[in-house]
């Protein structure tokens, strides 16, 4: 009897317990190794020579002009996507809200990106961008336009993975509003329909902010998404031309060898930043569970 | 159009020739389908090792986080108890920290451990799903009651419970946090990025990717056909159940 007790006790640990040592090694403990390895000057090869320093990997990073580089880069970046697609998901979902079987093979077509590996997909966009025999360029002087540089210069480097981030997830965040778009009551619009509002007033005045939640929710994902951009960057441009594509990961990937105290600093620097970010999604995620 | 359009655009290329590829305008259709490309591609590095390797890493964790997460999800939705509440938390917070910022201690962890030479630093960081836990517990937790009540009546310990009940009627939940790792881990290409330091350990991702470095930067015939290779199987995969797919992806999203 004694012992059926003990068990019931500690069945739901026994439960847990592989699930949370997962998550204390390979989450928990590394946040802590990294705020400790970012106070030391680190040496990979003699450990026993990695030196205390204090906040000085932090101070360095605040005085260093590519850090500012980085960050801005992010921001820019982050914008960028964040602006672009959620103005064409926008418009994408508004049209696809239709019941049909050309709305669903759309669907299907518009989400293929989403899942391809982004490998894949930074390679074909290099090769349409390719500035002498590329789809893109040729596209644009059929209409009479000047050829791009692509990736191939600082002025247009960033623009064009932007670009690609952009392709490869428009169709997911359409269906994400496609899916709000759905649950707004029908009886609304009816009613709309009865005052004779125009198209655009029934968008701005009731669907926009019957979404709104979703909408807000869309856009902090995506900023999150997008502060830790990185495979893109890694293949497309390296970084480059002359650090003009280089991001806060891509920065901290470039230093994770040669200096892994300042590296590590970044990381905790970009960790703040997430969890600013996140904390905003979870108040949400709270407010949809408790209010639905 | 514009969606699948890179995709065709991948195929096309994939089978011209190298004079094809230079023409000006484009060639739409190949005159005659290289299908030596993709032996030229596939020939170029140990690409069989690539494939294996990405099959190994992304089933292992597919049955990993199966076997982590059901138990866990199931205690979480269905009992009370002392420190609940901080373990959820945790599940959130793993749920938050993305790889990108944790991967320097991770690997030092794992290369103090001696596993950097083998497949395990691809598998064991993603063991704990968080995201399949928080879906799967949710589920549970809609399952009625009286079906668990009835069932403990009957004597039956809680592994059969969740064997004979919480799995077959999570078969949905279930099929869609698989789905999502199966496309996630797959695609992966900064895990084995910052984790692997051989050939014999690289999935297929970082073996594309590094087919433009050992095919120069022109020869985009013989780049696309591998790209090709690596992109069918989650074509397949996709055609097969893109509506569970759709959903585990929005779901993520939304939740």
């Amino acid at each position: 009897m004694n012992r059926t007790r003990v068990w019931q006790k500690a069945r739901p640990y026994a439960l847990v317990l592989p699930a949370m040592v997962g998550i204390l090694l390979f989450v928990v403990y590394p946040i802590f190794y990294l705020i400790k390895l970012s106070l030391f000057k680190y040496n990979l090869l003699n450990k026993d020579k990695s030196k205390f320093i204090g906040a000085a990997n932090y101070s360095e990073i605040f005085t260093r002009g590519d850090f500012y580089n980085a960050l801005t880069t992010t921001v820019l970046y982050t914008v960028g996507v964040v602006a672009i697609t959620m103005i064409l998901s926008l418009a994408i979902a508004l049209w696809l809200n239709q019941n049909s079987r050309f709305h669903a093979i759309v669907q299907a077509g518009i989400f293929t990106p989403h899942i391809i590996s982004i490998v894949s997909i930074a390679l074909v966009w290099m090769w349409m961008m390719e500035p002498n025999y590329g789809l893109l360029n040729y596209a644009l002087k059929a209409v009479g336009l000047p050829a791009l540089p692509w990736l191939q210069s600082s002025s247009t480097s960033l623009l064009s993975v932007i670009i690609v981030s952009v392709w490869q997830n428009v169709g997911y965040y359409s269906l994400l509003i496609v899916a709000a778009l759905k649950n707004i009551p029908q009886t609304i619009y009816e009613a709309a329909a009865l005052d004779n509002a125009s198209k655009f007033k029934v968008f701005y005045k009731i669907t926009l902010p019957m979404i709104s939640p979703q909408l807000f929710f869309i856009l902090v994902i995506m900023t999150i998404g997008s502060f830790k951009v990185f495979d893109t960057v890694k293949i497309m441009t390296g970084g480059g031309p002359n650090g003009s594509t280089t991001t806060l990961v891509y920065y901290i990937y470039e230093f994770r060898t040669t200096s892994i105290g300042y590296a590590s600093a970044t990381g905790v620097v970009l960790m703040a930043i997430i969890t600013v970010l996140t904390f905003i999604y979870f108040r949400m995620l709270a407010n949809k569970v408790h209010y639905q | 159009m514009g969606f699948v359009f890179p995709f065709l655009w991948m195929i096309s290329t994939s089978l011209q020739t190298f004079e094809e590829t230079m023409r000006f305008p484009p060639t739409w259709i190949p005159a005659s389908p290289q299908w030596s490309n993709f032996v030229e591609a596939m020939s170029s590095g140990p690409f069989l090792t690539y494939f294996k390797n990405s099959v190994i890493v992304t089933f292992s964790i597919i049955l990993l986080q199966l076997m982590v997460m059901i138990p866990a999800a199931y205690a979480f939705a269905q009992y009370k108890f002392f420190g609940k509440g901080i373990l959820f938390g945790m599940v959130l917070l793993a749920f938050m920290i993305p790889g990108q910022v944790t991967f320097i201690p991770v690997y030092l962890m794992l290369a103090d451990a001696g596993l950097i030479k083998s497949l395990w630093p691809q598998i064991l960081p993603f063991m704990s799903n968080a995201f399949g836990i928080f879906l799967l517990r949710q589920y549970f937790m809609q399952i009625p009651q009286e079906i668990i009540e009835s069932a403990r009546l009957d004597n039956a310990s809680e592994f059969k419970i969740i064997g004979k009940i919480m799995i077959p009627m999570s078969m949905p939940a279930i099929s869609t946090v698989a789905l999502f790792s199966f496309v996630s881990h797959w695609n992966d290409y900064f895990w084995p990025l910052v984790m692997t330091d051989s050939e014999a350990v690289r999935p297929l991702t970082m073996g594309i990717a590094m087919l433009r470095e050992t095919e120069g930067i022109s020869n985009w015939h013989i780049i696309m056909a591998g790209n090709v290779v690596l992109v069918v199987p989650i074509l397949i995969v996709y055609l097969f159940a893109s509506r569970q797919i759709v959903k585990a992806f929005t779901y993520s999203g939304i939740k």
